[in-house]
């Protein structure tokens, strides 16, 4: 009885000659397999050896200081909001006296946290950024033992003065027009 | 005397070392050839190309913790990886790894010892290596050992058969079991004296001889004793530390002593072509002939990689199929044949009279 028409005809033919005595088809094995013992690996050691990546690779965040070394970060939140993954998470304070050549703004961010397991690195907080504080770059965020050391803070996020993080990489050449129009606050 | 003693334990300390020293590399060779074989890089951290990794694996076995199963019978479980171990060094005793080195006067062979039944004494040791699977299986009191064990002793015993009867068509041919004289038959090779190695004269026993050498050494297609999907790890699921350690090296000396043996029994031992031909003195065709011998012997511990990372492994019932059914007949018929041959003038005197 055919319940279905899904069913296939298995052949279930005899084997021949040949192949009951294994040989050629052990023979065509093993010449396969010699051919991939002269061919390219595809393994890349990667400490030494880095996969090249694309031009507009979104890899670890960078929160940019201005010329003069300030963080730009207002602490708007945006970036969280943005956040598809909801992997941002900080907290505001008050500029004091004395500070305005650490933070830009009178508003910064006291702590500012990235959960690079949660992030799925879309680059929504860079678009959504109003004051170019964050970028992703093309580094790749690094492994760690345990859960808690995936959770960026400053300390890891914001770049150094003295060893700025080059993020002209990814710039779209309309960006780079747009930041030449020196009369919007913006690109003061 | 003293001198005799000493050149012994110096050429059985020498054996001794290079055989565990090739099986320790057999373990890396392996890796490495698997990786190749997979368009991987194999291991190569530990030391230039990971040429230290046998030394970290050997150190990770000794670190390990060593579990004695509670249900398990003690002396017989600490009996099997040591009859294991043992019985594959025991093999290379016996194998010509070159011809003699005249120093002083003195004429050195560098076979350990050379008894007249050779080969019998081959064959003897190797089958006692079944026991060291078949008592650890035993006595680890665990189900998938237990099945490893029976598998690897009715394996062993399907095999031995078919191993031996195409071993008796070679001796036939030779007509002796000493496997010096063996290795001495086939010397000349090409350009000397038209002696040719047994490989040409007994392809088909060669065959039947190296499908053998498979089973044998619980390689595969043939490691059903330790095959992972089925059996966790077969005959040695319950050992670890060391006693597991002696295991694995086992079949790596196995390897290497079953490819000395073919080599010398079918691609002339030490022998190689040209070698009375080129008119250099007798120590220089020792020494060449020695390293050529190594370098059969590594072709075929390649080819056993090789073979192993290409076919997938048999059933239990094809094994027994194709012990029982191909290779024993084939075998039986390889010995006939070549029994013919040789009475072949003896036979027509009879037909003519």
């Amino acid at each position: 009885m055919k319940l279905t028409n899904r069913s296939q005809v298995v052949s279930d033919k005899k084997m021949t000659f040949l192949e009951k005595i294994y040989l050629p088809a052990v023979l065509s094995g093993i010449t396969i397999t010699i051919k991939h013992l002269f061919r390219k690996k595809a393994t890349i050691s990667y400490p030494e050896v880095k996969r090249e990546i694309a031009k507009v690779w979104r890899g670890q965040h960078v929160l940019k200081r201005d010329d003069k070394g300030a963080e730009r970060c207002t602490a708007c939140g945006l970036c969280a909001v943005a956040c598809p993954a909801e992997a941002i998470t900080m907290t505001a304070a008050e500029r004091k006296k004395g500070e305005e050549n650490l933070y830009r703004e009178e508003k910064y961010a006291s702590t500012y946290e990235i959960n690079m397991l949660r992030c799925i690195f879309c680059g929504l907080c860079e678009e959504a950024c109003p004051k170019e504080a964050i970028f992703l770059t093309d580094r790749l965020v690094s492994t760690d033992f345990e859960r808690n050391g995936f959770v960026y803070g400053k300390d890891k996020l914001v770049e150094p003065v003295d060893e700025r993080i080059d993020i002209s990489v990814r710039q779209t050449p309309a960006v780079i027009e747009f930041k030449k129009i020196k009369q919007l606050s913006h690109n003061r | 005397m003293t001198d005799f003693v000493l050149y012994k334990l110096i050429l059985v300390g020498a054996v001794f070392t290079i055989t565990l020293v090739v099986a320790m590399y057999a373990t890396y060779g392996e890796r490495k050839v698997a990786a190749f074989l997979q368009d991987r890089l194999g291991p190569n951290r530990a030391g230039p190309f990971g040429l230290l990794q046998p030394l970290a694996d050997g150190l990770k076995f000794f670190m390990k913790e060593e579990i004695i199963p509670n249900v398990s019978n003690k002396f017989l479980f600490i009996l099997g990886p040591s009859l294991a171990m043992l019985t594959a060094m025991m093999a290379g005793v016996l194998i010509p790894w070159g011809n003699t080195l005249l120093i002083g006067g003195q004429e050195y062979s560098l076979q350990i010892t050379d008894i007249n039944i050779g080969i019998l004494y081959v064959f003897g040791v190797v089958s006692i290596g079944v026991y060291g699977i078949m008592i650890g299986g035993w006595a680890s009191n665990n189900k998938f050992s237990l099945l490893g064990a029976i598998r690897a002793s009715a394996q062993m015993i399907s095999y031995e058969l078919a191993m031996g009867i195409s071993i008796i068509a070679l001796i036939l041919i030779t007509g002796t079991l000493s496997l010096k004289e063996i290795s001495a038959q086939q010397a000349g090779g090409i350009g000397g004296d038209w002696n040719m190695w047994n490989v040409v004269v007994q392809p088909l026993g060669f065959l039947l001889f190296i499908i053998c050498a498979f089973a044998e050494c619980n390689r595969a297609p043939f490691d059903l004793p330790e095959c992972e999907t089925e059996l966790v790890g077969g005959y040695h699921t319950e050992y670890s530390s060391m006693k597991l350690g002696f295991y694995l090296f086992a079949e790596y000396i196995n390897m290497f002593v079953s490819s000395a043996v073919i080599s010398t029994l079918y691609f002339g031992g030490y022998n190689f072509p040209f070698m009375n031909d080129l008119g250099l003195d007798h120590n220089t065709i020792t020494i060449i002939g020695t390293l050529l011998f190594f370098g059969k012997i590594f072709f075929f511990v390649f080819f056993f990689m090789w073979v192993r990372w290409t076919l997938p492994r048999f059933r239990y019932d094809q094994l027994m199929n194709l012990g029982w059914k191909i290779l024993l007949p084939l075998s039986i018929a390889n010995l006939l044949i070549t029994a013919v041959v040789i009475m072949w003038p003896e036979i027509l005197k009879l037909m003519g009279s």
